[in-house]
């Protein structure tokens, strides 16, 4: 679907985030990049969002054909909600922006806040949400416009780790169900083994790929515990324990 | 019930009671320095003349603070819109504040003939600072998350003006009005004392000055206690505003 080729991405102040990076994302696929802060994760991100251009290499959408508004999803970090809209109007501010009207979008909206467990919420604003509905809104804003892509930024960093697990189950539930293509950036090699169908392992500064690992194909239920589960979290950390320079 | 809630009305009950003990066992003329009873006569002795130059005083007052924040707002919206209009706007802002407003006042006069629009333009050259420097520091503090945001899903310009930097600066403008309210006021009167001395004295500035010419001393003081109590009643309005519109809109004060 879509490839970055040969990225390299500098700041003003010399520092090179991204060195020569290659990746070829499939359709359907959930990539995982993993890697320790600072490793130009969040940049590779922004970059095959459209908010960040490379100063050398080129992301290459299939067929060239750049994607529209609205066709890519993303998650922040933090939920980002805006504090004066409730969690209806947060969700709806993608359609918004494109044209459609609040009364066209209600039901479309109640459903999907429902499919994240939010039913009873749609006219609370985001002072009266947990930090996990908050982040269930934020999902659910970027879903809202069926976007063939879904990029997240460590959405679940700032998350408690029972709500993370709740909210891992979830979003690998949204994406069996919707088949959307989704880039995940995290740091932690659980939430990656869990999550991906394809891991991207990535060197600190400057950020290059160090392994690409194929995941497991299992249901939530058996992931957990899977022997297979464990064995790649192992794999996992030896792939990070070969690439960190040693102190 | 907070007893520091109580602790400014205790503290100015009893030292108006020290103050009228002294006036009385010291035998301090009252031209020299009038007790609170005196002061408080004086008031009742003149009070629709001491009103209705309140009324005046806090009719400018109110004009100057609605011009400041349009101002304050178009030129914070200005400044966001371009960095070559922030670069251009800016230090006149800063010049315009830390020019005292008691020496514009007499060219102001000059030029502008009506005197109400005279003061006006005195009072809101005071304060449309805070408007503009709160307004553009709110403006300026938009989530570059949201931003990216807005720009993914093919925001315009003017989408994102008006959905998403205005509102977020709603509480740095709001906490700039609350500021600018109390300096109108402030600029009103120094307006009114240049004005005064070219024949305008309907505000409360004209009262003082009049009661001075006349060492009418009790009465100078009802005008000033008169005048203290607009400024905190302005603030307090304007606060109490603050809060509403920010509960209603669920966002927190700066």
């Amino acid at each position: 679907m879509l490839a970055a080729r040969g990225v390299t991405r500098r700041f003003d102040d010399g520092t090179v985030a991204l060195k020569g990076v290659d990746l070829t994302i499939a359709d359907g696929a959930f990539v995982v990049l993993l890697g320790p802060s600072g490793c130009g994760k969040s940049t590779l991100l922004r970059l095959l969002a459209g908010l960040d251009q490379p100063d050398d290499g080129r992301i290459i959408w299939d067929a060239g054909a750049k994607p529209r508004s609205g066709e890519i999803g993303f998650v922040f970090q933090d939920a980002t909600l805006l504090p004066w809209a409730d969690a209806t109007e947060n969700v709806f501010l993608p359609l918004r922006l494109a044209g459609r009207s609040l009364s066209d979008s209600r039901a479309e909206i109640t459903e999907l806040l429902a499919k994240l467990g939010l039913t009873g919420f749609e006219r609370t604003k985001p002072a009266g949400l947990s930090g996990g509905m908050r982040m269930r809104v934020s999902i659910a804003r970027a879903m809202i416009g069926r976007p063939r892509l879904l990029l997240m930024d460590e959405p679940f960093a700032a998350l408690d780790e029972f709500t993370r697990h709740r909210l891992q189950n979830d979003l690998r539930t949204l994406w069996q169900e919707t088949g959307m293509t989704v880039v995940f950036v995290t740091h932690s090699i659980y939430e990656a083994a869990f999550l991906a169908s394809q891991v991207v392992i990535m060197t600190p500064r400057p950020g290059q790929i160090a392994t690409i690992r194929p995941g497991i194909e299992q249901t939530i239920e058996s992931r957990r515990t899977d022997p297979e589960m464990v064995a790649l979290v192992g794999a996992i950390s030896a792939d990070v324990a070969r690439m960190m320079p040693t102190s | 019930m907070n007893s520091e809630r109580w602790a400014p009305i205790l503290f100015g009950i009893v030292g108006l009671m020290i103050w009228q003990g002294a006036v009385i066992f010291l035998h301090v003329p009252a031209y020299v320095l009038p007790g609170p009873i005196a002061i408080i006569q004086a008031f009742f002795a003149d009070w629709q003349s001491l009103l209705l130059s309140l009324v005046a005083t806090l009719a400018i007052a109110a004009a100057s603070l609605f011009a400041a924040a349009l101002l304050g707002i178009i030129l914070a919206l200005g400044m966001a819109a371009s960095r070559w209009a922030r670069a251009a706007i800016q230090p006149w802002a800063v010049v315009l504040q830390v020019t005292p407003v008691v020496a514009l006042a007499p060219l102001i006069i000059i030029w502008v003939h009506q005197q109400f629009l005279a003061l006006v333009v005195c009072a809101t050259i005071v304060g449309f600072f805070p408007v503009l420097s709160y307004t553009a520091a709110g403006l300026a503090a938009t989530p570059p998350a949201l931003l990216d945001l807005f720009r993914l899903n093919g925001a315009s310009r003017w989408q994102i003006v008006f959905w998403l930097r205005l509102p977020s600066a709603l509480p740095y403008f709001l906490a700039g009005l609350r500021i600018a309210g109390t300096l109108a006021l402030v600029g009103a009167v120094v307006a009114e004392f240049v004005a005064s001395s070219g024949g305008f004295a309907s505000g409360l500035a004209g009262r003082i000055l009049e009661a001075g010419y006349r060492l009418e001393i009790p009465r100078m003081f009802a005008a000033l206690a008169l005048l203290a109590l607009a400024g905190i009643a302005i603030y307090a309005a304007l606060g109490a505003f603050e809060r509403a519109i920010l509960k209603r809109v669920g966002a927190t004060s700066l």
